[in-house]
């Protein structure tokens, strides 16, 4: 019985098999880039940006089809527009950032949307904005591993310097002109990772693994390691049981995947051995020194 | 016999927006010397460090740094700008001074970590190893930046207020490190406001109040007149300040 409902659904169909292994790369991919966003306080700025990225790769998508290297492509040109708009924008005016990105992310949202609307058909349109991992192929599947492994080496090259940039910012920029770069091309590895999750959980919740789980991971660890195995471990928990319960329900597997994160998080936020609610509650007696 | 300045003031003018913070300042720092920086609030002292680590751009003249590199200096800023709630040990950062030798992927090896907890050892953090950086106090941070200077090993050594908030042993303590780096031949400049601290401990001064007001061996620019006169600086932001114009032969004799 509980063979048939946790382990049977990936024996029997190839498709659903297809979809964990994406689930796992994903994991492996995002939830690290997620743990650096939180940290750096820009757990927003990536839900901007998957806004933002839309109307690239929905460009794409309409070229040739849920074809992830024309949505990466895409989306990385409209992210990159998005962000270097805002970027200019700040600079030049007394807006601030966050406005601006704000700004530039609704009209490109609209514009993606559009798109999709005008050129497309309502089935597109869902599709885009919802996913559906258990519709992967190989050649879909082979491009998000290529992805994660992208993303994975890219961060260990730029990991350094984007620490220090995130604790240290001036100190680096003494010592280095390696942050300035070292923050584009996280911004790049952002949009990568959320293009990545384009198939498997849409547009609007391919950023939820990367945050859901760097929140989780806050809650369980206090250096940076811990974190990102934790992120990444829970990431593939999440992604492992939403599967399942989108398999046994008929709940689709973008949102199902979320729902299992939003629901170790909230685990996490009651149960977690960092300042968990509960632990908040039942302290022991302070230390002598 | 003449030494090649560690650093020369050509001129220079710094600050924000246009609006001078440092305004015309010429001078040499000697190499090996260990100078004070002293002046009111408002004077420039932290303006004129971020000029010469290089993180301001002079809005007219030049600073030059005696041909060593950038990242030959170190720096340690009055408000450190460090988010202590990041999860990093004390001996991960401090061990980023290494940053010059290690750059994007060079490791740190057996070597490398005992030079990190020797530095350590060195500013009275030994033990602290593993603590995450927040949860050191005010002075211990201070320590800490110290470690990361010293393990900067570098020849131009630039502190803003380096005792600032800080316990009178771990001032002591910090301003010993100061004082070898100058036996060790470093060139220091550090920001001050302890006028006994300066008196004791540094043989050359520079009083900025916005421009120099003085500069030269310490019992001659601690004097009353020109503390007085520092005092009298005025710290306006004009917005409508007319655009400076050097005073030099040519225009004062049309």
């Amino acid at each position: 019985m509980l063979y048939d409902v946790l382990i049977g659904p990936f024996t029997e169909f190839e498709f659903m098999r297809r979809a964990l292994a994406a689930v796992l790369a994903l994991s492996l991919g995002a939830a690290p880039i997620g743990v650096f966003l939180m940290l750096r306080r820009m757990s927003l700025v990536g839900d901007a940006m998957a806004h933002a990225i839309l109307p690239g790769a929905a460009v794409g998508f309409l070229l040739s089809g849920l074809n992830l290297f024309a949505m990466t492509a895409g989306g990385l040109i409209a992210g990159f527009a998005v962000a270097l708009l805002a970027g200019v924008v700040s600079r030049a005016t007394d807006l601030k950032e966050d406005a601006s990105l704000a700004t530039f992310y609704l009209a490109s949202l609209a514009l993606g949307v559009t798109i999709v609307s005008v050129k497309g058909t309502n089935i597109d349109l869902l599709h885009v904005l919802f996913g559906d991992i258990l519709a992967m192929d190989d050649q879909t599947l082979l491009v998000v591993a290529f992805n994660a492994t992208l993303s994975l080496t890219v961060l260990a090259v730029i990991y350094r310097p984007l620490v220090i940039e995130s604790v240290d910012p001036l100190f680096l920029r003494t010592v280095s002109r390696a942050g300035a770069l070292a923050h584009l091309v996280f911004l790049a590895l952002v949009v990568v990772n959320l293009v990545n999750g384009f198939q498997a959980l849409g547009t609007l919740l391919a950023v939820g693994l990367m945050i859901l789980p760097a929140g989780i991971a806050r809650f369980w660890s206090r250096e940076l390691t811990g974190m990102i195995s934790i992120a990444v471990a829970s990431a593939i928990v999440a992604g492992y049981a939403g599967l399942v319960l989108s398999f046994q329900t008929r709940i689709p597997s973008g949102p199902a995947i979320i729902l299992v994160s939003a629901l170790l998080y909230v685990v996490s936020i009651l149960f977690g051995n960092v300042r968990g609610v509960v632990r908040q509650l039942f302290t022991a007696p302070h230390l002598e020194a | 016999m003449t030494m090649a300045a560690q650093l020369q003031f050509r001129d220079v003018t710094l600050g924000y927006d246009r609006h001078p913070a440092v305004h015309h300042l010429s001078g040499e720092v000697a190499p090996g010397a260990l100078l004070a920086v002293i002046g009111p609030n408002g004077a420039g002292k932290s303006t004129l460090f971020r000029g010469i680590v290089g993180i301001l751009k002079p809005l007219s003249g030049t600073i030059l740094t005696g041909g060593i590199d950038p990242k030959d200096i170190a720096y340690l800023p009055q408000t450190a700008d460090i988010d202590r709630s990041f999860p990093i040990s004390v001996f991960d950062f401090v061990g980023t001074g290494l940053w010059r030798r290690t750059g994007l992927l060079g490791g740190i090896g057996k070597g490398a970590r005992r030079e990190i907890a020797q530095a350590l050892v060195a500013v009275g953090l030994s033990g602290f190893e593993n603590r995450g950086i927040g949860t050191l106090s005010g002075g211990q941070l201070q320590r800490m930046l110290f470690a990361r200077v010293l393990l900067q090993d570098a020849r131009l050594i630039v502190l803003d207020e380096p005792f600032n908030a800080i316990d009178a042993k771990t001032s002591a303590d910090l301003l010993e490190l100061v004082r070898q780096w100058h036996g060790e031949g470093r060139t220091v400049l550090a920001a001050l406001h302890d006028m006994d601290l300066v008196r004791d401990h540094f043989p050359e001064t520079l009083l900025l109040a916005r421009g120099k007001v003085a500069w030269g061996a310490t019992p001659n620019v601690l004097t009353a007149e020109n503390l007085a006169e520092a005092r009298r600086m005025c710290e306006a932001f004009d917005d409508s300040a007319a655009a400076c114009v050097v005073h030099d032969d040519a225009s004062e004799a049309a």
